[in-house]
């Protein structure tokens, strides 16, 4: 046990060392940034642990599932569009709901005739002119108002609400598409959810970019108002820190609630799950409603920190939200720290994302220099987007370490511990 | 109304317009997601794992058909056909190749320490990464065109518009038919096309019986990457070659792979073709179609100028809906392939 707790100590030790380094090389106030952006992304690895450490699902949409996290944090946080709310906008989107609600409902009632003696045949073809019908009125409706709106008022503007009622919101819409999702995949194999989920991060980000009244789309939308006194206030280094230490906090406040929920009767009955679907299933527990369970609260946790991240960037850029930084990047957190530890996965996000930000410049110098000596020993034009090129070794780099984790290290730096009952 | 009156009221033009913009368009990219989808269905079914690394595996051979036109410009000239595509066969072979040898480096371990299979899955995300970096470090960013030089340009007249069919896509055409057949003989009569059946039907039993897994792996690789090859190289050949095709063809090609049915090569082919045909038809716009009865309606009916079925932004949504409701309704897929618990 003290062998083990030495080795997290001594991990724990070599990082604040490298954080120092990094300090010390770049300043503080690059420092802060990178700690601050290190911590949300801690905070969404702590969700992807959930859905991978405690349960196995493969959750390979983390990006959609942060990016309409932050887009809702924009929406509740972002100061009144006052054109939006005196234009006929308002009205417009009403009726878009009115209408969809009417035909939702009249699809359902269509797909129930069945029970009034129609032929199933004939259920299933009113269920689909229903749902045409719906459609074509729906995208109609919305497609005036957005006009409209794009017209009158730019974009329907936010809440201006508190920013921590964004990042609520962000979990919990977060949270219900992935109860959707998983109401659809989570009866099948896991290579079904992974598919399903990648094709659901895609169309959030398509949507997000060019739903122009929503979004503002590659427009974007700034400065997003900061929970703790911004940058012009402050300073850099004295602001970071403090949304640092909001955080910090939120850290903790989950890291020691899912420390409790993991050694509690619950916590026993999902590894249980995990680890021997079958015999679970024998026990009498309902695999697929206590996987639904993991997946939505992971994913409540990946929003919560989606919009953390995005507040703290302080624009919303549907364009920046990318695979490599917002899914893949969490993934090698998760893995190479431990997944199914929270520790480990804490220590794994931190680690990774201060490697990833060294990345950059060690990445162009390390191929300035190939171009120097190129040049000088075999006269070798390097090509004029050597920079852009070189920032893709990164991806190598990720793909490498993925695959070289999962089979020389499965169960990370800092593996699970299995809890032992006495 | 005369008979001449009738005629010229035909709507000759829009229906030509119809073929080249929906059902020309549709062939093509249906072509290209079946010869995805039949390498997917194959592996899906026979080692057990949805290879996401598919998509970048078919960039990686479109890539390999470039270079080698660079290296070889001249080949093409000698049996009078575009150089990519006379090159393509030995870009199919050494996609094989890598793809075998990726599956010995990454896979295999991993299938021998008998993880669980959602492993081997997220092991195929690191080797799409990987290939991913490597392109676009070799070759950078940018888009290139693989055909070189005026491409020829057939004209069928129809009325007094015409069908256009591009020399790339007609060699499309031609060669999926062809691998399809190819792959229909190879599976019901050569003896190792047997075995891969029978592997992907049950693998227990196969292995029990006596059947070479490690050969039927080795051939299902095969297959794969080579049909991978030929239809990243068809599509560079037809549009252009750009290193980040993977994400955008991964979806359609899983989502013809599973209509299909897993495991089932035709229905990867029917599959794709389906998907393909949606997604074009989705986009199509079908306000030029009700263009001709104009004259016939009354003044107060205005024809809408634009009346797709969806943006063209969102026709990644598409296959993902196509997706999301086999999944709910018919999981197998419409040929009864296995539901992969």
């Amino acid at each position: 046990m003290t062998n083990r707790a030495g080795r997290d100590t001594l991990l724990f030790a070599g990082l604040a060392v490298l954080i120092a380094l990094v300090f010390a090389a770049q300043g503080a106030a690059f420092g802060t940034r990178m700690l601050v952006e290190a911590s949300c992304l801690a905070i969404v690895a702590l969700g992807l642990t959930i859905q991978w450490g405690y349960a196995g699902l493969f959750n390979v949409g983390t990006m959609g599932f942060i990016a309409i996290a932050a887009y809702t944090t924009v929406l509740v946080s972002f100061p009144v569009n006052g054109a939006f709310w005196t234009s006929n906008g308002p009205a417009l989107l009403g009726k878009t709901a009115l209408y969809l609600v009417v035909g939702v409902l009249l699809t359902y009632a269509m797909s129930q005739t069945h029970r009034l003696g129609l032929p199933k045949k004939i259920r299933t073809l009113l269920a689909l002119i229903a749902g045409a019908a719906t459609y074509i009125a729906v995208s109609g409706a919305l497609g005036q108002a957005a006009a409209h709106i794009e017209g009158e008022a730019g974009f329907v503007g936010g809440f201006g609400l508190p920013v921590w009622i964004g990042w609520l919101g962000g979990g919990i819409v977060a949270g219900a598409l992935g109860w959707v999702m998983g109401r659809i995949t989570l009866g099948l194999r896991a290579d079904y959810m992974a598919i399903a989920t990648l094709g659901i991060a895609e169309i959030v980000k398509a949507y997000l970019k060019n739903a122009d009244w929503l979004t503002r789309g590659t427009l974007t939308v700034s400065p997003l108002p900061w929970p703790v006194p911004t940058p012009a206030e402050l300073g850099f280094v004295m602001s970071r820190a403090a949304y640092l230490s909001v955080t910090a906090v939120m850290i903790v406040v989950i890291f020691v609630l899912l420390q409790r929920a993991w050694a509690a009767p619950w916590g026993r009955m999902m590894r249980a799950i995990r680890d021997n679907e079958l015999s679970a299933a024998a026990m009498g527990k309902d695999i697929n409603r206590r996987r639904l369970e993991m997946f939505v609260l992971g994913n409540v946790i990946i929003g919560i920190g989606g919009g953390a991240l995005i507040t703290f960037s302080s624009i919303f850029d549907p364009s920046s939200f990318l695979p490599l930084n917002h899914t893949f990047l969490i993934w090698v957190m998760v893995i190479l720290g431990g997944a199914g530890n929270n520790l480990g996965t804490i220590f794994g996000a931190l680690f990774v994302y201060v490697i990833w930000t060294m990345s950059e410049p060690a990445a162009l110098f390390l191929f300035d220099q190939i171009a120097y000596w190129g040049d000088r020993l075999f006269d070798w034009q390097a090509p004029a987007d050597m920079t852009t090129r070189a920032l893709q070794m990164r991806v190598f780099v990720i793909g490498l370490t993925i695959t070289l984790v999962l089979r020389f290290a499965p169960r990370g730096l800092i593996p699970e511990r299995p809890v032992k009952y006495e | 109304m005369t008979e001449v009156d009738l005629l010229t009221a035909l709507p000759v033009r829009e229906f030509v317009f119809f073929i080249n913009k929906g059902i020309i368009a549709g062939l093509i990219i249906g072509s290209i997601y079946a010869l995805g989808a039949v390498g997917v269905t194959l592996i899906f079914g026979i080692l057990r794992f949805a290879h996401l690394a598919h998509g970048d595996m078919m960039t990686t051979g479109a890539f390999i058909a470039l270079v080698l036109t660079a290296l070889l410009p001249g080949a093409g000239a000698l049996v009078g056909l575009p150089t990519a595509f006379v090159l393509m066969p030995i870009a199919m072979a050494l996609t094989a190749l890598l793809a075998i040898v990726l599956d010995r480096w990454f896979y295999r371990p991993l299938r021998q320490a008998n993880v669980r299979p959602v492993t081997i899955v997220m092991a195929s995300v690191g080797v799409m990464l990987m290939m991913q970096g490597l392109i676009r470090l070799v070759f950078g960013t940018g888009t290139r065109p693989l055909y070189v030089g005026a491409k020829d340009i057939y004209r069928v007249p129809v009325g007094d518009g015409f069908i256009v069919v591009t020399e790339p896509q007609l060699l499309l055409f031609a060669f999926t038919a062809l691998c399809i057949v190819a792959l229909h003989f190879f599976l019901t009569r050569a003896r190792l096309g047997k075995a891969m059946r029978a592997v992907s039907d049950n693998a227990d039993l196969a292995r029990v019986s006596g059947i070479p897994t490690e050969h039927v792996v080795r051939a299902t690789w095969i297959i794969g990457g080579a049909l991978a090859a030929a239809g990243g190289t068809l599509l560079a050949l037809d549009v252009t070659l750009k290193p980040d095709l993977s994400f955008n063809i991964l979806l359609p090609i899983f989502a013809a792979a599973i209509v299909g049915g897993i495991g089932q090569p035709y229905g990867a082919v029917a599959g794709g073709l389906v998907v393909g045909f949606t997604e074009t038809l989705a986009v199509f716009n079908w306000a030029i179609l009700l263009r001709p009865l104009k004259p016939f309606l009354p003044d107060w009916v205005e024809l809408p100028t634009q009346l797709a079925l969806v943006p063209t932004e969102y026709k990644i949504v598409i296959p993902f809906f196509i997706l999301i409701a086999v999944l709910i309704w018919r999981p197998t897929g419409i040929f009864r392939g296995s539901v992969i618990k």
